[in-house]
């Protein structure tokens, strides 16, 4: 029994080892002037330690601005996208109207469907409401998501009918039942669905590529493409320009670490 | 009769309540999924440019000529291979990882969280990373080769290999994603339903395999439906790792196909039909999935 106890420790702690070495690979190469990156065999630790990598990359690119910008669509995005998946959610989940099911079997049709199917005809309205290279553009066309629409009203669904009816006799209307029932009692599935929203708009991509072709509202992924196909691939700034992308999501993930792992789990037994 | 009465119970002000509410994604979803969906069909039977308006009807030019391009039918092959190779993979190992993380372990809590680390880095910076490590020249990786006396690779250069550098890399990516849903699916299970076989002679092979993988069902087909609509939409990781598709198209999938037929080359009419035919693949697959799905989940 012991000895087994033993190989899941093994198994455990070298997996994890090859978990972790490419960032601290990343890391290393980051410090490392340009003499030390293609010497054989390849050098661990930098000869020395080279700090200047990371003033290159504001000088190579607007790093600042486009890590601004990222925050900037991130923020819209997350907002807006949650606050009209619980609108929508609400009616979905606990009140009577005409063709509600065919709303819903149509919002959880959506999910399956890969964005690439619509994404060229989404260009054309896109353009012809003259939104290329705004923020406009990247941010409206993917505010409807299906599935923080879906995991909300999951969430709504739950919550006992008697404290929805108490509040109708106090003579609540149905916009102070959401406010002062629905919202309070659904924290923990709002802020999953935050997490979530976060998550996938801080790496935004394929979208933010097609949309933006100016300098100065590329977000962070498009302003790193860019800075490894137009650049001279000089790994070590890149690797630079990486830490200080992924550092602070890191440092955000430590701190919520916990919710994180919940959001996880309640989505994936949810769904 | 049934019906009067079900609309008679609707009240107005409910009513009028709702569709404010759900007119916001109602707008969105019209604009941006439902008369896209619908284009997106029409275009392919043109042959708009992007430069000249709106372009003209060929019929079915674009999929005579897309069935008879090599590079689409790698794109498809690539999007299969991906998702063939890289589901069961994933399962395996990410379920393996989780067995052994639901034992009676120390920092149980420490190596979960370490193991969803690369979950939630940003995919293009981790890509880079990756391009570093794959770099032919001085990879750390080559070097661990030639410790066992293998050839150095060329990694993502080598047309047979690149595709499965960009899964490994994927692998890594998305691991802790599928570890930490396993986990919590295997500490739902009640202790008394592993107790009750052990007592009755069961070996841990035989519990496994005839208690926990068929609780676990539902888990699984979760996992396995993120899987295969993760694999139809893989494209950061191939665009940033290898914008040209790699050598020999080893590595262009579906989507980096229709990107780059639409926003690279500006073939809008053709890449439509591509959109169009990706489109109804996804649709037999969810409809065989959903068939498979019936048949074999088990719940509690």
């Amino acid at each position: 029994m012991k000895t087994k106890n033993k190989l899941t420790y093994v198994i455990l702690i070298l997996s994890l080892g090859a978990l972790v070495y490419p960032f601290i690979w990343m890391m290393l190469t980051a410090f490392k002037p340009d003499s030390d990156l293609y010497v054989y065999p390849p050098l661990f630790l930098p000869r020395t330690w080279h700090f200047e990598n990371f003033t290159r990359v504001f000088e190579l690119i607007p790093f600042a601005r486009y890590y601004m910008n990222n925050a900037f669509v991130t923020a819209i995005g997350v907002v807006c996208q949650v606050g009209i998946s619980i609108l929508a959610a609400y009616p979905l989940a606990r009140l009577r109207f005409p063709l509600k099911n065919a709303i819903f079997t149509f919002v959880l049709l959506t999910m399956l469907m890969p964005f690439v199917v619509t994404m060229i005809p989404t260009f054309m309205i896109v353009a012809e409401f003259r939104w290329v290279d705004t923020y406009k553009g990247i941010i409206i066309p993917l505010l409807f998501n299906g599935f923080s629409i879906i995991f909300l009203r999951q969430f709504f669904l739950a919550i006992p009918k008697d404290l929805e009816d108490s509040a109708k006799l106090d003579g609540c209307s149905y916009l102070r039942i959401l406010i002062n029932v629905i919202i309070p009692n659904t924290k923990e599935g709002i802020s999953t669905i935050t997490l979530f929203a976060f998550l996938t708009w801080w790496r935004q991509y394929l979208w933010p590529l097609i949309v933006i072709n100016s300098t100065k509202i590329r977000t962070l992924p498009i302003g790193l493409k860019y800075l490894l196909s137009d650049g001279g691939k000089e790994y070590n700034i890149l690797m630079a320009a990486s830490v200080m992308a992924i550092i602070p999501v890191i440092i955000v993930y430590m701190i919520l670490e916990k919710q994180f792992i919940k959001s996880i789990t309640f989505t994936g037994i949810k769904g | 009769m049934v019906m009067i009465d079900r609309l008679r119970t609707y009240k107005k002000e409910e009513v009028f309540f709702s569709y404010i509410c759900v007119l916001p994604i109602i707008i969105l979803a019209v604009t941006f999924v439902i008369v896209p969906l619908i284009s997106v069909f029409w275009l392919g039977f043109t042959n708009w440019d992007m430069v000249t308006d709106g372009g003209n009807f060929i019929g079915l030019k674009n999929y005579k000529y897309l069935i008879g391009n090599e590079k689409f039918q790698k794109s498809i092959i690539n999007t299969l291979f991906f998702a063939g190779v890289k589901i069961p993979l994933d399962l395996v190992l990410s379920l393996f990882i989780a067995t052994l993380l639901d034992k009676k372990i120390r920092g149980r809590s420490f190596f979960r969280a370490t193991f969803f680390l690369p979950v939630v880095i940003p995919m293009v910076a981790a890509s880079i990373v990756w391009l570093w490590l794959y770099n032919p020249m001085i990879t750390p990786l080559n070097q661990l080769l030639s410790f066992f006396h293998i050839k150095p690779s060329r990694w993502l250069y080598d047309p047979n290999l690149s595709m499965l550098c960009i899964i490994f890399f994927s692998l890594w990516k998305g691991l802790g994603y599928n570890i930490v849903i396993f986990l919590a699916g295997l500490q739902s299970i009640p202790d008394t339903y592993i107790e009750a076989a052990r007592i009755d002679g069961a070996s841990p092979n035989k519990i496994f395999f005839k208690i926990t993988l068929p609780l676990l069902s539902p888990i699984t087909y979760f996992v396995l439906l993120m899987g295969i609509i993760k694999s139809f939409n893989v494209f950061t990781q191939i665009s940033v790792m290898t914008p040209e598709g790699g050598p020999l198209y080893s590595t262009g999938v579906s989507v980096f196909y229709i990107y780059q037929q639409a926003f690279q080359n500006y073939n809008m009419g053709r890449a439509s039909a591509a959109a169009v035919i990706l489109f109804f693949m996804i649709l037999a697959f969810t409809l065989v999935q959903k068939y498979i799905g019936q048949k074999n989940i088990h719940y509690q």
